[in-house]
């Protein structure tokens, strides 16, 4: 098994949520699985969550709510 | 006032209460005249003028403040964002005065001033913040010892009935169990993950006072394996007495008859008794819940927000509930993976269920059928046999 850092996930979140930008809206558990299946077993669940939160934390992506909650990018202020 | 509200102001006539009078003790505010204005430019156009969600909330989070806009901002400026706080309260919703002033003064600092104690989701709820106040209202909540509730497709601020604190009749401890999972979920209520909300409340007893079973995913509600506890003197008194009407009001009351009343004795049938607490809550000076204590998990409740209403269906008959709770752990964190996975979005868990089929959802989770979570028996003869596996 391959070790795969929580910023490596973040990274390919953020791209993939970059490129759904205006397409498709994406929620957590989107990406989650879309990380496990590029990263396999290396990637599980609790580093998905904390890539996510990383990415939030860190404000590249911030959450909306539009019927659902989405992970989205963080509109430029 | 800044405008006149003729319409709204007909709701405070009557005796009953009014929030058009409530709202109008603080609108000497800006934000709350302006809410009013807005409410009777919508009775006038009879239609809403609010639009909610969107890109609004603290640093980190995504739940806790709900965005809400009016799309009439020009005129009524001052309700333009008018964004509402769910704050999670205190298990069983327990404060000092010294607190909820504290929370007060906060809230005036940085909002309309109005609140919500308590919203149905549980929380204490700040209605009426602008963007900007979010971040330094949050900082104040946070250094008064305050955190946000949930919202949106996540875990929702679990909440409960004030059980052992004052109420004789809780069956374990409703505000510990609460507290503890509000602490473990932290992420998950205020990250949403989830295909919609999740709702987790706990009622000490049958009563189910926080309306669990009719409103959250997860109910707990407390009830007893062994007999209900008679105790002679205090029926005594009620056969003196003659009131209640013991033979009317409670035995014949009882949804399963199996209670008998002759010569001043009260005898119960324990095994067909389904725990529904009527005959303890008419003679609560007699009868008490009995010693062997725990709680019942219920799946599935909702309100008809979309779709219709489901009340809980029943899952797991028993369960002592001790501290560290890890079995109500794993079987939420069962549950969150296998809806997460394959949950549609904005679908409860209760219909999530009703798609799957509930032996598909047992089996998922881990969980073997029992005969206590038949809803009702089936009307017609069909009957489904497997050979047993050698
Ligand atoms: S639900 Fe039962 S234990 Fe809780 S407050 Fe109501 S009566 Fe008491
Ligand atoms: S709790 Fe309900 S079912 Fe049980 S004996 Fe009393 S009335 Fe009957």
């Amino acid at each position: 098994m391959s070790d795969v850092t929580v910023e490596a996930v973040a990274d390919a979140m953020y791209a993939m949520v970059k490129e759904c930008h205006g397409k498709r809206q994406l929620k957590a558990i989107d990406l989650t699985k879309a990380m496990a299946e590029r990263f396999g077993d290396a990637c599980d669940k609790p580093l998905g969550k904390e890539a996510i939160r990383l990415l939030i934390e860190d404000e590249r992506c911030t959450y909306s709510y539009i019927g659902g909650s989405y992970i989205v990018l963080t509109p430029e202020k | 006032m800044k405008k006149p509200t003729p319409l709204v102001d007909e709701l405070e006539k009557g005796p009953w209460p009014s929030f058009v009078k409530e709202i109008k003790k603080s609108a000497d505010g800006p934000m709350a005249s302006d809410l009013l204005s807005v409410l009777e430019r919508s009775y006038d156009d009879k239609i809403g003028h609010w639009k909610h969600g969107g890109l609004v909330g603290v640093k980190g989070y995504g739940a806790g403040v709900i965005g809400r806009y009016n799309d009439l901002a020009g005129e009524f400026p001052d309700a333009a964002e008018f964004h509402t706080i769910r704050i999670n309260p205190p298990a069983g919703w327990f404060y000092t005065s010294d607190v909820l002033r504290q929370l007060c003064d906060i809230w005036e600092r940085h909002g309309s001033g109005l609140t919500n104690f308590h919203g149905a989701t549980g929380d204490a709820v700040f209605l009426g913040a602008k963007t900007v106040e979010l971040e330094p209202l949050f900082d104040e909540l946070l250094a008064a010892g305050f955190d946000l509730g949930g919202s949106g497709s996540a875990l929702r601020t679990p909440s409960c009935c004030c059980g052992k604190a004052r109420c004789e009749w809780a069956c374990f401890d409703t505000m510990a169990v609460t507290r503890e999972l509000t602490h473990v979920y932290q992420d998950e209520m205020h990250r949403p993950a989830f295909p919609y909300k999740f709702k987790i409340k706990a009622s000490g007893c049958p009563n189910d006072c926080v309306g669990a079973i009719a409103r959250s995913d997860l109910s707990i509600i407390g009830t007893w394996r062994d007999d209900i506890q008679i105790d002679k003197t205090g029926l005594a008194k009620y056969v003196a007495e003659g009131k209640p009407n013991i033979q009317r009001d409670v035995v014949e009351r009882c949804p399963t008859r199996c209670m008998r009343f002759a010569k001043g004795q009260l005898d119960i049938d324990n095994d067909e008794c389904v725990r529904c607490m009527h005959c303890i809550n008419a003679l609560p000076n007699a009868l008490a819940p009995g010693k062997d204590r725990g709680a019942m998990l219920l799946v599935g409740g909702k309100a008809p927000i979309l779709g219709g209403a489901l009340l809980s269906s029943l899952l797991v008959p028993f369960i002592k509930l001790e501290p560290p709770y890890e079995d109500i752990k794993e079987l939420l964190v069962a549950i969150w993976d296998l809806w997460s996975e394959h949950g549609k979005n904005r679908e409860r868990v209760g219909e999530f269920i009703q798609r799957i089929g509930l032996a598909n959802f047992l089996e998922q989770i881990g969980l073997d059928p029992q005969p206590e979570m038949v809803a009702h028996p089936r009307t017609n003869p069909y009957i489904a046999l497997h050979e047993d596996k050698p």
